[in-house]
C-alpha cells in the first residue's frame, strides 16, 4: 500500500507485471476512488466549462459524450487534467484527480459563483476501472439491470448514467473498458462479483505501466502548473482558433506565437536500464531535456519513457542513468494500444 | 513469513553472506527485500577485480517501481558478478538465496568478526518491517 493525497492505494495485489499482462489480454479491475466526482448543474453550466476548459464541451453535442481536457490559470499552466462528460443539456459530469481535487474545487466554485451553475463533489461514489479486451463483456452481466443495456450500447468516449450508478467507456490503460461510479457501500459486492466473473484485481503500479505503454500523462510528474499543455504533448485536446475565450487562452496564443517550444516525446532506451523521472536527456542540440516519466514496459520488455525536450531534438538521444550516457530512440507516443505495440524498439 | 535459512548470515540493509567452501562469500539480497522491490527487472552486477569496502554501493537492483542499491556487507574484492542476471532478473524474485545470487567476494577480514547478523537476528528485523 501507498499514500497518495490522503488514501491509502495498493500498488500491487501480486506481480504487477502479471496484472499488467491481464489487462492487455484478458481483463483487470483498479480501485480509483481516490479520483473525485464533481457534477455541475444549471443553464450556465456548458458557458462556464467553455470558459474554464482548454477543450471546448459544445463538442459535446451527443447526450452522453465525453472528452479530456486540461483546466488552465491565466498563464496556461496545468491545474488538473479531467474528463467532462455531458449528461443532460445541463448537467455535466466531471472526474478530478484526487490530489488536486480541493484546489480544483475551489477553482471552480470561485469561477461558478454569479453563474448560478451548482459545484456538487460526490464523495459518496466509488470508482472502479475495468480495463482490458475482455473487461466489457465480464463487466456487463453484473451491472445493475437498468444499466447494462446503455452500458451494452455505448460507444468508446460516451458514458451512461442509471440511477446511482455511471458507466463511461473509458480508461488509462490503452485497452478497452469501463470506468464505474457506484455508491461506496456497494462498491466492494461489485468488486467481488467481478473478481469472482474473472477479472483481477490489479494496482496502482500496473495502472502506471499501463498508461505510460498508452501514451497517457500522469498529472503532477508529466505536467503541472509551470508548464502548458502545448509542451505536455496536449495540443490536441485545447481549441485555440475559435472565438470562445477560456482561462489560460491569450497565453497559449503568446506562447505558440513565441514558437520554438519544448516538445513533448516518447523515449525507448536502446540498452538495459530503466528510465525514471528527472533523468537528464542530452539532446545534442544545446539545452537538455528531462525524463517526466520512465519505466519497465512489460509489453514491450524493454524501458520507455516520456520526456519534455528542446523543439530542435533529433530522433536519436542520451539519457543519464546513474553517471552514464545510454542511447534512446524519440518516439511518438502511444508505445502501445489495444494490447498492440506501435513503436519500433 | 519471508524465508531466512539458517546457515546464512544477514545485514540490516537485506543483503544475505553465504561462506562458499573455497572461504569466498556469495551475496545475494533476502526474500524480504525482493518481496518488497517486486518484480525485478534490471540488475548491475559489479565487475570481477573491484575492491569494495563494508558498506560500499555495489550492485543495483531495479523493480518496476525503483531503483534500489545493494550494499557490500563486508570489504574485499568481487571474484564475479551473476551474469544471468542480465537477461534473467527475475531470478532474485524466484530463487533469492540461490540462482538469483549477485555477487562473489574474496573478503579481506573474517566473516565471523564483520558484525553480521545470524537468521533469528535478521527475521527478527525482518518481520517488525525494517
Amino acid at each position: 500500500m501507498v499514500e497518495f493525497g490522503g488514501w491509502d492505494l495498493p500498488v500491487s495485489y501480486g506481480s504487477q507485471i502479471d496484472e499488467h499482462h491481464t489487462v492487455r489480454r484478458a481483463a483487470g479491475v483498479f480501485d480509483v476512488s481516490h479520483m473525485c466526482v464533481v457534477d455541475l448543474r444549471g443553464p450556465a453550466s456548458s458557458a462556464l466549462l467553455q470558459r474554464l476548459l482548454a477543450n471546448d464541451v459544445r463538442r459535446l453535442q451527443a447526450p452522453g459524450k465525453a472528452l479530456y481536457s486540461c483546466l488552465l490559470r491565466e498563464d496556461g499552466g496545468i491545474l488538473d487534467d479531467l474528463i467532462a462528460c455531458r449528461l443532460e443539456e445541463q448537467w455535466f459530469r466531471l472526474v478530478v484527480n484526487a490530489a488536486t481535487a480541493g484546489q480544483d474545487l475551489e477553482w471552480i466554485g470561485r469561477h461558478a459563483a454569479t453563474t448560478g451553475v451548482t459545484v456538487l463533489p460526490r464523495r459518496e461514489l466509488a470508482l472502479l476501472a475495468v480495463q482490458g479486451p475482455m473487461a466489457r463483456a465480464l463487466a456487463l452481466p453484473l451491472l445493475p439491470a437498468a444499466c447494462a443495456a446503455p452500458a451494452a450500447e455505448l460507444q468508446p468516449f460516451f458514458a451512461a448514467s442509471c440511477g446511482d450508478w455511471f458507466v463511461s467507456r473509458t480508461g488509462y490503460t490503452g485497452e478497452d473498458g469501463f470506468e464505474i461510479a457506484l455508491p461506496a457501500e456497494v462498491a466492494a459486492a461489485f468488486w467481488s462479483a467481478l473478481c469472482a466473473a474473472g477479472v483481477r484485481p490489479c494496482g496502482l503500479g500496473a495502472r502506471d505501466t499501463l498508461r505510460l505503454e498508452a501514451g497517457m500523462n500522469l498529472y503532477g510528474q508529466d505536467m503541472d502548473a509551470t508548464v502548458t499543455p502545448l509542451e505536455s504533448g496536449l495540443a490536441w485536446t485545447v481549441v485555440l482558433d475559435d472565438e470562445r475565450d477560456f482561462i489560460g487562452k491569450a497565453a497559449l496564443l503568446e506562447q505558440r506565437g513565441r514558437g520554438a517550444l519544448r516538445r513533448f516525446v516518447g523515449l525507448v532506451l536502446q540498452e538495459r536500464g530503466v528510465l525514471r523521472p528527472h533523468q537528464r536527456v542530452v539532446t545534442g542540440v544545446g539545452a537538455d531535456g528531462e525524463v517526466t516519466s520512465g519505466t519497465f514496459a512489460p509489453t514491450l520488455e524493454r524501458s520507455i519513457g516520456l520526456a519534455r525536450v528542446p523543439a530542435a531534438t533529433g530522433a536519436e538521444v542520451q539519457v543519464e542513468i546513474r553517471g552514464r550516457l545510454l542511447p534512446a530512440r524519440v518516439v511518438r507516443p502511444p508505445f502501445v494500444r489495444n494490447g498492440r505495440v506501435l513503436v519500433e524498439s | 513469513m519471508s524465508n531466512v535459512p539458517a546457515e546464512l548470515r544477514y545485514t540490516k540493509s537485506h543483503e544475505w553472506v553465504r561462506v562458499l567452501p573455497d572461504g569466498s562469500l556469495q551475496i545475494g539480497i533476502t526474500d524480504h527485500a525482493q518481496a518488497a522491490l517486486g518484480d525485478l527487472v534490471f540488475v548491475e552486477v559489479p565487475e570481477a577485480g573491484r575492491q569494495l569496502s563494508a558498506g560500499d554501493a555495489c550492485a543495483v537492483v531495479e523493480s518496476v517501481k525503483a531503483a534500489s542499491d545493494v550494499y557490500a556487507p563486508v570489504g574485499g574484492e568481487v571474484i564475479a558478478g551473476n551474469e544471468l542476471l542480465a537477461t534473467q532478473p527475475e531470478l532474485i524474485n524466484q530463487d533469492p538465496y540461490g540462482q538469483g545470487w549477485i555477487l562473489r567476494l574474496q573478503a579481506d577480514v573474517d566473516p565471523d568478526s564483520a558484525g553480521l547478523l545470524d537468521a533469528a537476528a535478521y527475521g527478527e528485523l525482518s518481520a517488525a518491517g525494517h
